[in-house]
């Protein structure tokens, strides 16, 4: 199978959709001319003109409101938020706006609207260009939460994203875009809200996504190779809708949960998950469930510090190490 | 006032059941009827009709929480309305809304706000749908004196000039934030003067002259659709009422409230039919009656209407 980087598969989707859909607009800061800082959108104002690949102002919350109103009146809006961070500037536009529209109308509107974000850490880029915001947008709900992990994802998900009915923020990560991967030929979508296993095994359950799959992989790898412990990972994909199905059926052989996420641990994806589990599934678990997430603080710049605060493949090896022994 | 006699006639029974409609809430509100907030718009009836009724059916429209004005001046069905005030499944929004959330996209209502200024973005995301579909359709977004201090005004005014948006901006300036006094909300000589730093073409009417009001929205309306861009209107004009249901209004005086119901939109007009057009005590007596009735019938309508199921509290909500 062909391989692309995720920054040329989320291209391909959005691409392949514009072609599709004429209804879909792009809109945020330096995405047009510029190409996008992180090059996503390179090459689609040549392609598909100004009026569709919408360079704005740094005016998040007005291109968001704009975005609820170009949604409420038939067209497929995708802003983009140059950092997550910036989603705390806009967020009545997205919070008290897009998320409630539908249902404060009594289902009379839609708002089909993708939010495209990168957020995250590992990069130094310091405590207002790291944030992960995953958790935010699962709390209040509204949103549907995607956040790929692989470039086949990354491409399958924003193409269902683009075709959903509903807001979704759809969440990449800085440090994926450079990552290569195989991506199938030709037309396929993922659907939402659908958990993945990306790699099988018997002794224990480790749930992650985004940037931090890779990290739970790097330390499954290292689990096998250097302890003999075969541990199952499964990619949540989407934290809402949040696919707890798939990590009761993995717990049924497994008996025991890790989950591992570099946003901040309190009130986290991970509480969520745990929460779920125990409410449907409490009798599968032989351990405690063991959560690895990132530190209560603002991330730092020196990478020894961030590597502190965002957990580390060694830091979730330590973690199933110590769940083995519970 | 040289509009025609039909279209001042309209006008006037519009403003009247808008100002039916919301004593008739009041009075609910206050036998408990009517749950939340509600914030009457009574005295400033001149700016909703004369705007709404420049434009369109399938124009767009974003107002306020103080917007039961606008959205019944749009033609949103008054029963509903008035269901959706007393929570019914019958109501606008099934009873999810309430007083401060009203939409009907059959109307072009994409919804009353209850965050001072988001209306603003909105309407002009709802105009760049137009300008990008060529529909020749423009977006209207009402707003108090509050939300000119407010950030998503200031970046949606920016944005709508810059890419010459189809966008009317109606500012009902009534002289208070809240309980704010203008000026001490902002340091401008006034609030179309917000106007002249994004280079925008920019009016100031009488809002209780329904007659300026309308002529300033169609004028704005023509230049919008001839892709001359927005127009900021500041229509002056004063809620008769405080800002919500108990206020104590401690914030101005008795004598400026009722210099200003001197200036009654409803009665301003009133005595203009009668002089200049010859209208006669017995037809507005008809007019009323009939808006009394169209109350009454939606109160009725409202109460013998079911409230929502509980399961109600997980739909219309994904599509």
């Amino acid at each position: 199978m062909r391989e692309l980087t995720y920054t040329q598969a989320l291209r391909e989707a959005l691409t392949e959709e514009m072609e599709r859909d004429p209804n879909i607009i792009l809109m945020g800061e330096d995405i047009g001319a510029y190409g996008g800082v992180f090059r996503v959108t390179e090459g689609l104002l040549a392609r598909f003109g100004p009026e569709r690949v919408r360079d704005t102002p740094i005016s998040e919350a007005g291109f968001i409101g704009m975005g609820v109103g170009l949604a409420m009146t038939g067209k497929r809006p995708v802003p983009e938020l140059m950092f997550m961070d910036f989603a705390l500037v806009a967020a009545d536009s997205i919070w008290n706006q897009a998320a409630k529209m539908r249902a404060m109308s009594g289902g009379r509107v839609k708002v089909p609207m993708v939010i495209r974000a990168q957020q995250g850490g590992g990069r130094g880029n310091g405590a207002q260009h790291s944030q992960s915001f995953e958790a935010l947008f699962t709390h209040i709900p509204g949103f549907k939460v995607v956040l790929p992990a692989t470039p086949a994802d990354a491409k399958g998900l924003l193409k269902s994203a683009l075709r959903d009915e509903n807001p979704v923020m759809f969440i990449e990560h800085k440090l994926l875009y450079n990552t290569k991967g195989p991506v199938p030929d030709g037309e396929y979508t993922i659907p939402l809200g659908v958990a993945d296993v990306k790699r099988e095994g018997q002794d224990l359950t480790i749930v992650s996504y985004s940037r931090q799959l890779l990290f739970a992989l790097e330390a499954a790898e290292a689990l096998q190779r250097e302890h003999g412990i075969s541990a199952e990972v499964i990619d949540l994909r989407c934290t809402a809708p949040m696919d707890i199905e798939t990590i009761v059926k993995s717990l049924r052989k497994t008996h025991r949960l890790l989950i591992t996420h570099e946003s901040h641990a309190s009130c986290g994806v991970g509480a969520e998950i745990a929460m779920r589990v125990m409410e449907t599934a409490f009798d599968e678990l032989d351990a405690p469930i063991m959560r690895v997430a990132g530190l209560d603080v603002p991330i730092p710049v020196a990478k020894t510090l961030e590597d502190v605060v965002l957990p580390q493949p060694d830091a979730i090896v330590r973690g199933a190490l110590k769940l083995m022994k519970e | 006032m040289s509009l025609p006699k039909d279209l001042l006639l309209s006008m006037y029974e519009r403003m009247a059941l808008i100002r039916a409609f919301e004593e008739a809430c009041v009075q609910l509100y206050m036998e408990k009827e009517i749950r939340g907030s509600f914030h009457p718009c009574v005295g400033q009836e001149a700016t909703a009709v004369g705007a709404c009724f420049a434009i369109n059916p399938d124009d767009y429209l974003t107002c306020t929480y103080r917007g039961h004005g606008a959205c019944i001046a749009k033609g949103i069905d008054v029963n509903a309305a008035m269901a959706e005030m007393l929570g019914r499944r019958t109501g606008v929004s099934k009873g999810k809304g309430g007083s401060m959330h009203w939409a009907d996209p059959s109307i072009g209502l994409l919804g009353e706000n209850a965050i001072v200024a988001a209306g603003v973005p909105i309407a002009a995301g709802a105009a760049l749908s137009a300008q990008l579909d060529r529909n020749g359709r423009v977006a209207l977004t009402i707003f108090g004196d509050g939300a000119i201090n407010q950030g998503a005004f200031h970046e949606a005014l920016n944005m709508a000039q810059l890419w010459k948006l189809p966008l009317i901006l109606l500012c009902e300036n009534n002289l208070y934030a809240e309980m704010t006094p203008l000026a001490k909300s902002n340091p401008l000589e006034q609030v179309a003067d917000r106007a002249k730093g994004y280079n925008m073409r920019a009016v100031v009417v009488d809002g209780n002259d329904v007659c300026a009001v309308y002529d300033a929205v169609r004028e704005a309306a023509r230049l919008a659709r001839a892709g001359e861009g927005p127009t900021f209107i500041e229509a002056r004009t004063y809620r008769l009422l405080g800002h919500m249901i108990g206020d104590s209004e401690s914030y101005r005086t008795k004598e400026e409230v009722a210099a200003w119901r001197e200036r009654d939109p409803i009665k301003r007009l009133r005595a203009h039919l009668a002089q200049a057009e010859g209208v006669t005590d017995a037809e507005f007596d008809a007019i009323h009656a009939r808006v009394q009735q169209q109350i009454a019938d939606a109160v009725k309508f409202a109460r013998e209407s079911p409230y929502p199921d509980p399961e109600e509290a997980y739909t219309d909500f994904w599509v």
